[in-house]
Parts: structure tokens; sequence; C-alpha cells
């Protein structure tokens, strides 16, 4: 699991606005009212945005007004600071990608005809497009010369969601929109792809719109996250960070529910927090009673280096080893990670590695209250998140 | 005569009308097949009017193709405009109505995708949706085929071409020279002709199917 930057995140919100919806509405025919009312959104260059929220809300309504598979019928859309709204549809969405949850992959041609489809439309020679398929199926985790040549049906879910992320990604548009795009894989799937797309990101830096109603997968993949309540009014726009611990109003505190701390947790990592001190002691090793140490808990190590257990003050460290019954984390885990370690562990503290397996420090039970549960849930009255949203 | 001295002396003159009547049909299919797939794919945009010229296009079927013949000569006279006018309309319903399922049988997730992408309506249907519905499609063209082979048969009482000319002929002398083996030549070489164009389509689907529909 990839615990998101703090809420302070650089670059993000820096550049343009990539996308920009100025008063869209739009109605369905037949209904009477509209299934997006008014809404104002813009999404930064570079940065992921979650619409959530429950079910008919018109997140997908409003990711497919971006690129206008649903036309809006009131407002503009501007793309890049490029008004979009009467341009020719087709050319607009090779500019953007296009991700679904049913993948929709072309079942009648080959993994590289799938990928290498909108590049063909737009003219790339097969030599460039050739090229393109293999470091899309590279940077997407599929070995190229196994993968090129087959058909859609001999890959599994998950593989076949790479393909899609891969073509959409194939003209090198600076938009992607991804409509639910892991609801249809298993959970273990689910969190793999989640993590892929992370780390894609990290490379790729593209504008992404992502629809999800799952709170979880909101809170780790959005920079942003777009709460929408119905006709997709924009209820809260903001960090995940913010949109747990301020939520804007009645609905939001609803929506995000009564987990809201613990899921907190899964938002920062354990070096993120300033930790006790502690002193190692070496197994076997006579160890003077350094008066001057004080409160400090020490920890009794092997000779490689490996967490043992904890000294009470009046454990003499020569005596045999205990049962491995310690807490042990590192830095770059969450603290729900630390937290269900302690827990397991039936201790208050959990002993904190850096990424070289070094130990730096102890993270005790209160700590983590202290720091991240404490504040309370309750909604910020009666201030709304400002419309266009830009919270920053 | 017996009926093998008779192919024997007369294998030439079956020869030929075998051709023609092959003929007749692959040309009636082949107009028929413009016309039903240019209106499937038409009307597949407009459900309501292609349910209901689907309905028309079957109910043609329940004319007896005797006297479908018998009606087209006030119009066309005799001969070989006739007989491919009444194939024609038989042919269409089969692959008018399979051009619509194979159509409608694209999964929306599929035609989705090719609109999200930025496919124009043409790349849509000539890129995904038509090689998906492919397979149904030449499904109808099979049965259109099969079909216009057994009623080209009865095309011979408008003086149209082919194996018809063997039959009717045979039945109407019966108890003559040589009535029996011709009628009975005729109605073999049809059934030959029906299995061997049937076998043709077997291995034409093989052939213009993906290996990732199949």
């Amino acid at each position: 699991m990839t615990a998101r930057p703090d809420t302070t995140s650089p670059n993000i919100g820096a550049g343009p606005a990539m996308i920009r919806l100025d008063h869209v509405s739009t109605h369905y025919p037949g209904q009477r009212r509209p299934a997006v009312a008014d809404l104002t959104l813009e999404v930064d260059t570079g940065e992921i945005v979650v619409l959530l929220g429950p079910s008919g809300c018109g997140k997908t309504t409003t990711l497919r007004l971006i690129n206008r598979m649903i036309e809006p019928s009131s407002g503009r859309i501007f793309l890049n600071g490029e008004d979009v709204t009467k341009a020719n549809p087709d050319q607009l969405r090779r500019r953007i990608g296009y991700v679904i949850q049913q993948v929709g992959l072309f079942p009648h041609m080959t993994i590289a005809d799938n990928i290498g489809l909108i590049p063909r439309t737009l003219g790339w020679d097969n030599k460039r497009i050739q090229a393109r398929v293999d470091e899309l199926l590279d940077l997407v985790g599929l070995e190229p010369a196994t993968y090129r040549r087959r058909h859609p049906k001999q890959l599994s879910g998950g593989q076949q969601q790479r393909v899609g992320v891969a073509r959409a990604l194939a003209a090198d548009p600076p938009v992607m929109l991804m409509d639910e795009p892991f609801g249809a894989v298993d959970p273990i799937t689910r969190e793999r792809l989640q993590d892929e797309l992370l780390n894609l990101q990290d490379k790729i830096r593209k504008t992404i719109v992502l629809v999800t109603h799952d709170l979880a997968e909101a809170l780790k993949l959005g920079d942003r996250i777009a709460l929408l309540a119905e006709g997709a009014t924009l209820a809260q726009y903001d960090t995940p960070e913010r949109i747990l611990t301020e939520p804007a109003d009645a609905f939001v505190a609803e929506f995000i529910g009564s987990g809201a701390a613990v899921r907190r947790l899964h938002l920062h990592t354990v070096g993120s927090l300033v930790l006790d001190p502690v002193h190692a002691v070496r197994a076997g090793s006579h160890t003077t009673h350094d008066r001057s140490e004080g409160s400090v808990r020490r920890v009794l190590i092997d000779d490689t280096g490996t967490v043992l257990r904890w000294l009470r003050p009046t454990d003499d460290p020569t005596r045999g080893r205990a049962a491995n019954d310690i807490a042990v984390v590192r830095t770059d885990q969450t603290m729900y990670e630390a937290l269900d370690a302690i827990l397991r562990a039936h201790d208050d503290t959990a002993a904190v590695l850096d990424k070289h397996g070094n130990l730096i420090g102890a993270l005790s039970w209160s700590a983590l209250v202290r720091e991240r549960l404490a504040p309370d849930n309750a909604p910020r009255t009666p201030t709304r998140a400002t419309p266009s949203g830009h919270p920053r | 005569m017996s009926l093998p001295t008779y192919l024997a002396q007369r294998w030439p003159q079956i020869g030929v009308l075998i051709i023609q009547h092959a003929e007749v049909v692959l040309i009636a299919v082949g107009i028929a097949t413009v016309i039903g797939v240019g209106l499937g794919v038409v009307l597949q945009e407009y459900p309501r009017a292609g349910r209901i010229v689907v309905n028309i296009t079957g109910t043609m079927l329940t004319i007896p193709s005797l006297a479908l013949f018998g009606l087209l000569i006030p119009l066309l006279g005799l001969g070989l405009a006739p007989t491919i006018t009444a194939l024609v309309v038989y042919a269409i319903f089969p692959i008018l109505r399979n051009t619509l399922t194979g159509l409608e049988s694209v999964p929306a997730a599929v035609t989705d995708a090719a609109l999200g992408m930025g496919l124009t309506s043409g790349a849509r249907l000539r890129l995904i949706r038509m090689p998906l519905a492919w397979p149904v499609v030449l499904t109808g063209i099979r049965i259109a085929t099969i079909m216009s082979v057994a009623i080209a048969a009865i095309a011979a009482a408008v003086s149209g071409p082919g194996l018809g000319q063997l039959i009717f002929d045979g039945l109407a002398r019966i108890g003559g020279a040589n009535a029996l083996n011709e009628a009975l030549t005729g109605t073999c070489a049809v059934a030959f002709l029906a299995l061997g164009l049937d076998l043709l389509f077997v291995v034409l689907a093989r052939l213009t199917t993906s290996r990732g529909v199949r």
C-alpha cells in the first residue's frame, strides 16, 4: 500500500488547469431533473482527481462530459485552456485517454492492434506504432514478446485492464479519463493495479480524472477528491486528508462514515511522525546501567541487527532470547500498518526501522493517538467548499 | 437408358445447368447481401423501423415461390429477370435479420470504448462493429444461399435457367424416355449443389473470422 504524501504536496496545483468545466449542465432526455446541474470544476495539470459519490450522483456523467460522450446542454468545457465545447468530438477524444470498467478491448484484434489502433488512425508508420506498442506493454508490466500477438480472451481480467490503460496512453494524450477502472477485478488484483497506476503516474504525470464509489480507492489514488452529491453538486473538493479531517457538511461527514479516523491512518507513513528514542542493546553484551538514559526504552538486538524484544529496565540482556513478540515496522509503512502490528503483538509500542533495516526509534500507541486519532470529525459548519474548488 | 448411361451421355449439358444454377443463386445472393447488409447497417440506428422492415421481409418469405414467379411474369416477363428478382426478395430476410442481430450483439463496452477513444462512426463500423458482427452476418448469407438453391429450381416455371429445367421437363414427360432420369438427376444435383455451397461457406467463415472471436 502506497501512502500519499502529506497535504502540502508540491507540484500539484502549480500548473494551469488542464481541464475546466465552466457552469456545465446536462439533461438526459425524458428526465426533468438535470443529471449534472451547473457544475464548475477545475483539474490541474498532472494531478489525479477522483470523482467520488453515491451511485446515481452523476459522477460518470461528469466524466463523460469531459470528452463529450455526453454533450452539455449549457456551460463550457476547456481542455488545456482551449474551449472544446464545439470542437470535433472524435478529434477531441483522441487527445484524451479513456478507460472503462469493462475494459472493452476489441476481441477480434491482437493486443498490439488494440493498442496501435489510434496511432494507426493518426497515420503513424508501422515501425513507430510497433515501437510504441512495445514501450507501452513494458510500461504496464506485460512482456511485449509474450503478449503482443495474443487476443484479449487469452488474458486475465487484470491483464486486460493493463492493456486497457496502455491503449488509452497510445497516442500519449495529456489527459486520461478512468471510469471505475478497477471495479471488475478481484480485491487483490485491484490493490495491485492501484499501486501500479500510482507508480505509472510517477513516470508519466498525466492529468487523470478517475470515477469510483469506493472511498478507500479515492483516498489512495486521489491527489484531490471531488465528492459529488445528487445532480453532481460539488459537496467538497479537497485533498483526501482534509476530506477526512474537515468534512464540509453533514453529507460529506455521512459519506466518509464513522471510519474516517481510522482511514486517515492509511494516509500517513510512520516516517512522518516524531518517534521516541530507543537504545539498542546487543544480546549477550554487558551494559552498565547508564542512569543518564533515564526512561529511554531498550531493545534487544542480535549480532545481525535483527530486533528481538523489548528490555524492561530490570532485564539482563545476557539472559536467553525471548519469543519474537515485538512489533516491528519500517518508516515507509503506513500508520495503519503500524497500528495493526502493535495490536497483533499484544503490545503498546512498535520498534521502527529505516529503509535499510536500522533501528531508529519507537512508535508508541499514545504517540499514534496523540498525533492522528485525536482531532474530532465534526462537520466544519457553516462554511462550504468553494464550488470552483480551489482549497489551497 | 439406364441412369449411368444417361449421366455419361448428358454430362456436358448437366454440368452447364449446374453452373447456371449456381450463377443465378450467387448473383441473387450477392445483390441481396448488398441490400440486406446496407439496410441492416442503416436500420440498426432506428430499432423501431428495423423491427417493422424485418417483419415485412419476413412476411415475403411466406409467399409461395411458384406464385411469386407467376406474379412477376407480367412485370418482368420470362427468363433471368424474374428469377433473380424473386430470389433476391427471398434472400434479403435472413441477411437483414442476421446483420441486425450481429450488430446488436457487439458488446456495449466495446462500442463505448471505440467511441471514447475517438474513432469516427465510419471507422467504428468498419474496424470494430462489422468485423465483430461478421460471423452472424455470414451465417445469414449462408442460410440465404442454401434457401435460394432450392427456390431457384422452381424458376424453370418462368423459363429461368438452372437445374429446374431438368426436373420440370422430366416431370412433364413422366413415363417417357429418360423422364425419370432427368427428374432424378435434377433433384440430386440441386441437393449436391446446396451441400457444396454450404461447405464453401464453412471454409469462408473460417478464413474471414478473427482467431480472437472464434
